[in-house]
């Protein structure tokens, strides 16, 4: 099963376009590589795949790990090591909106499971899978590291935290009709202070 | 005491060792043996198979010994009740998820799992879920890979990453997931890429070539030499009746160190393709078989009337060399030569050969390589070169631009590039500087002056100096320097073979030597002595067969001028019958003066000759040449090189179905991203 999550697969493959920085990402570039002393520039792969799946339509494609790997003189062998070590670099193509539902105890104890069954629903897709608009791509993952404001999930790169079925499903909603949503607790509390 | 002793304890036993050692070499030293799979000597240390745990007085927990540093009064334990019980619970984690295949699995019998396991394995596992299977990957013709068995040693990682110098492999995902596979799945391009099948500690890659043919305990094992480059790479050929069924490297720290070239591991099966079995005369313009007598009388006439001349080929020994050197004699003298090629040297033995003993060429600080394409030519020579380059040697290249595993700085196509000014500011820094000439220009050098020139050269930026010797002529066949030893050839002093007037000759005798083809020798009656058919044999008019190295004893000199021995492991095939027998049989019917009987009287008589071939695995000790010119010239000649097809450079690599398969696959197959470009 953890085969199929988009961040977990060691197989990689190619979009067909070329894939080339762009203006922005290579100011980035610049400054992030000289961040490492000289002669380990090679350290700034992780940065460099994230910027590579910002601009990749949210996942890393074997252009661009050719492409990082020229960037930063390594072996195309270790940037695809690294990428597929880590579960938040997506090795295949995924929905505009990447839902990752935390699973892990505390959140499961709060009713993940109706969350994700909610999301589901709404998305009309299942767990690993894309829906045919393309709009979402719905993951199961392990702790995200908000568990006291469990049940919780990630889009894309917000949280959106003490969750149940119908403010999910206020999310996903306003994604679909594209109205802009309240990142964070969707019972009004600030960061993590107590629950009212 | 030295300040780079320390004293330690292991088991009790008081040692003193090298500070700078690990837990596990100090045991080693001590004696006592710890099971490992990721750690090799030759390799960085990973530390990740965790098997070789043992208990360090007043440390909590076990330790990893090959990744822990010793320290001054460390008292390391190896054998208690608590290190056992460690390792056996590393085992029993290992053996999780590997499969019960060893019956059907190539390792079997050699397998480090198998034999650590038969001490730390459990009789029975405790692991009730399912097995985790791993689809099996491609890495080319010659490595196959049951990637289920793979413990993640990361040995072959680390060994394509640090000694082959090909970052082609890797592991992907974590965890359960992890997996060891080749960028994309590409065949790996290495010529080193066989090694890891010796490293692998399981049966996740093992030999294609090899799979399914024999258990360990059925091979007949002989030690000899690799004959296909002129390293001399010591190793092992396994045989069963009268076949050769694999060949494996053996240890020598002085040259091949644990690698051997993937030619001499993989092409052992056109050792029995396109054989000459049975002698063969021409007779209406077609070979037709003959036996021995018929075939001697015929030559035995040709040879009372015609003048003959001897060609060496590149696979000859000493005493076969020595042979026809002795039958030669009775025709006169200059009848004999190796140098076919045109292979320019002066008389001393250090213009011919790799002066700097192969193990010290990684402490260069600066290697020029002058016509020469290590990687395909000698590639264990192409991995001390890499060592250097990672101890932060600078390497130069002139000649062509070839692309090596390592960054050259090209300089230009003649000879003449050896005054470049950046080159000359870098040898007057360097200490230790390396100058490698290579066939590809010492073939086409006309000028006896350009080789003096090339020592003067050497003299005044100190490649040469009273204590070392780093000037090198590197060429890339096994018989070359010892037959220059023994003087078979036509001329000392660098003429060339092509002067050599051809038409004193009538009679041409090829030695397993495909030049015998060359139009030149048109008008000659042609006799080739060799085992494989190819060009050589197929214009010869009389065709005799020889065994090949792995069918008869034989001496061979490396290239750094280290005598060896090819062992005999099997009889030869078909009516092949050995050189120096021929050449008696002949002797005496022609009432030559040959006096040796049998092949150890040949080769006593050799060493009686030439006492310093008989010290074998000792480099031959020689004066530095003087033969300098004071004005330093080079001739301008364009680069060929000798080799340009690592996988098919002789006879018998030709008729290998391994090696053809190497050419369509590795060389012939464009990679993924060419074909994407």
């Amino acid at each position: 099963m953890s085969g199929n999550h988009p961040g977990l697969s060691n197989n990689f493959s190619r979009s067909g376009e070329k894939f080339s920085w762009s203006k922005d990402n290579l100011r980035s570039i610049k400054n992030i590589i000289s961040k490492y002393p000289k002669g380990r520039e090679q350290s700034a792969v992780m940065p460099l795949l994230y910027l590579a799946q910002e601009q990749n339509n949210n996942w890393i494609s074997i252009e661009c790990i050719e492409t990082i790997a020229e960037t930063l003189n390594m072996p195309k062998i270790r940037v695809t090591e690294v990428a597929s070590f880590y579960s938040m670099y997506n090795t295949r193509p995924v929905g505009e909106n990447l839902v990752q539902i935390c699973r892990t105890s505390p959140c499961w104890l709060r009713g993940s499971n109706k969350i994700t069954k909610t999301i589901c629903k709404e998305t009309k897709c299942e767990i690993n899978d894309t829906s045919d608009d393309n709009k979402f791509t719905v993951v199961e993952v392990e702790c995200l590291g908000a568990c006291s404001n469990g049940p919780m999930i990630q889009i894309n790169n917000d949280f959106f935290e003490d969750l149940d079925e119908e403010s999910t499903k206020k999310i996903i909603d306003n994604i679909k009709e594209g109205k802009p949503n309240i990142i964070g607790s969707q019972k009004g509390r600030r960061s993590s202070e107590n629950a009212q | 005491m030295s300040d780079d002793l320390i004293n330690i304890k292991v088991n009790q036993k008081e040692i003193q060792v090298d500070k700078n050692l690990t837990v596990m070499q100090a045991c080693e030293i001590a004696g006592e043996e710890i099971p490992r799979f990721c750690y090799h000597d030759k390799l960085s240390i990973a530390g990740n198979c965790r098997m070789c745990l043992v208990e360090i007085e007043k440390a909590p927990k076990l330790v990893s010994s090959c990744t822990m540093p010793l320290m001054e009064g460390m008292s390391i334990i190896t054998n208690s009740e608590k290190v056992n019980a460690g390792r056996k619970g590393v085992m029993e984690f290992l053996l999780i998820n590997h499969p019960l295949d060893c019956p059907i699995c190539d390792q079997g019998g050699e397998c480090d799992l198998q034999d650590q396991a038969m001490y730390y394995g459990f009789d029975k596992s405790r692991y009730k879920e399912n097995k985790r299977a791993v689809d099996n990957k491609n890495m080319g013709p010659l490595v196959n890979t049951i990637m289920t068995r793979c413990i993640h040693c990361t040995r072959c990682v680390r060994f394509a990453t640090e000694v082959a110098g090909v970052p082609e492999l890797g592991m992907l995902g974590r965890g359960e997931n992890a997996e060891i596979t080749t960028y994309l799945e590409q065949s790996i391009t290495s010529e080193l890429s066989g090694n890891v099948i010796d490293l692998c500690p399981v049966g996740a890659l093992t030999s294609k070539p090899y799979q399914f043919k024999a258990r360990p305990w059925e091979l007949k094992r002989t030690d000899s030499i690799d004959i296909f480059d002129s390293v001399g790479s010591n190793i092992r050929v396994d045989s069963r009746a009268e076949e050769i069924l694999r060949v494996t490297p053996r240890t020598n720290e002085y040259i091949n160190e644990e690698w051997i070239s993937d030619k001499v591991r993989f092409n052992y099966d056109g050792y029995y393709q396109q054989r000459i079995d049975t002698p063969y005369i021409k007779e209406n313009q077609k070979l037709s078989i003959s036996n021995w007598e018929e075939s001697l009388k015929v030559l035995k006439d040709k040879l009372k009337t015609l003048k003959p001349l001897a060609l060496i080929g590149e696979h000859v020994d000493l005493e076969t060399g020595y042979a026809i050197k002795k039958f030669m004699s009775n025709y006169g003298k200059n009848n004999v030569e190796c140098r076919t090629d045109n292979h320019a040297i002066l008389e001393s033995l250090d213009s011919y050969r790799f002066n700097t003993p192969l193990n010290d060429i990684e402490n260069s600080d600066l290697i020029i390589l002058v016509g020469t394409n290590p990687k395909i030519e000698t590639p264990i020579i192409n991995h001390k070169i890499f060592k250097a380059y990672n101890n932060d040697a600078k390497v130069f290249n002139i000649g062509e631009n070839i692309s090596l595993n390592y960054k050259t700085e090209y300089l230009g196509e003649s000879l003449s590039n050896l005054n470049n000014e950046n080159l000359i500011k870098a040898l007057k820094k360097s200490t230790n500087p390396l100058i490698v000439i290579g066939s590809a220009f010492l073939n086409k050098i006309q000028n006896i002056k350009t080789l003096k020139s090339i020592f003067s050269y050497a003299y005044k930026y100190k490649v040469i100096t009273k204590e070392k010797n780093n000037l090198n002529f590197l060429n890339p066949y096994a018989s070359r320097v010892g037959q220059l030893i023994i003087g078979n050839t036509t001329s000392n002093l660098c003429e060339p073979f092509s002067n050599l007037k051809k038409d004193n000759f009538e009679l041409v005798l090829s030695f397993g030597s495909e030049h015998i083809a060359n139009e030149q020798f048109n008008n000659c009656f042609k006799v080739y002595f060799g085992h494989h058919g190819d060009d050589g044999a197929m214009g010869s008019d009389i065709v005799l067969p020889t065994p090949l190295y792995t069918e008869k004893n034989g001496t061979f000199v490396n290239i750094e001028g280290r005598p060896q021995e090819a062992k005999k492991c099997h009889n030869p095939i078909g009516s092949a019958k050995e050189e120096w027998s021929i050449l008696k049989k002949l002797s005496d019917e022609l009432s030559f003066d040959f006096i040796p009987n049998t092949f150890d009287q040949l080769r006593s008589e050799l060493f009686d000759e030439y006492p310093i071939l008989s010290d074998y695995h000792e480099i031959i000790a020689v004066e530095n040449s003087t033969s300098i010119t004071p004005d330093i010239e080079f001739e301008d000649c364009k680069a060929d090189y000798p080799v340009s097809n690592f996988y098919m450079s002789d006879v018998i690599s030709k008729n290998s179905v391994t090696m053809a398969k190497c050419v369509d696959e590795i060389i012939s197959t464009p990679s993924l991203l060419e074909k994407s470009a």
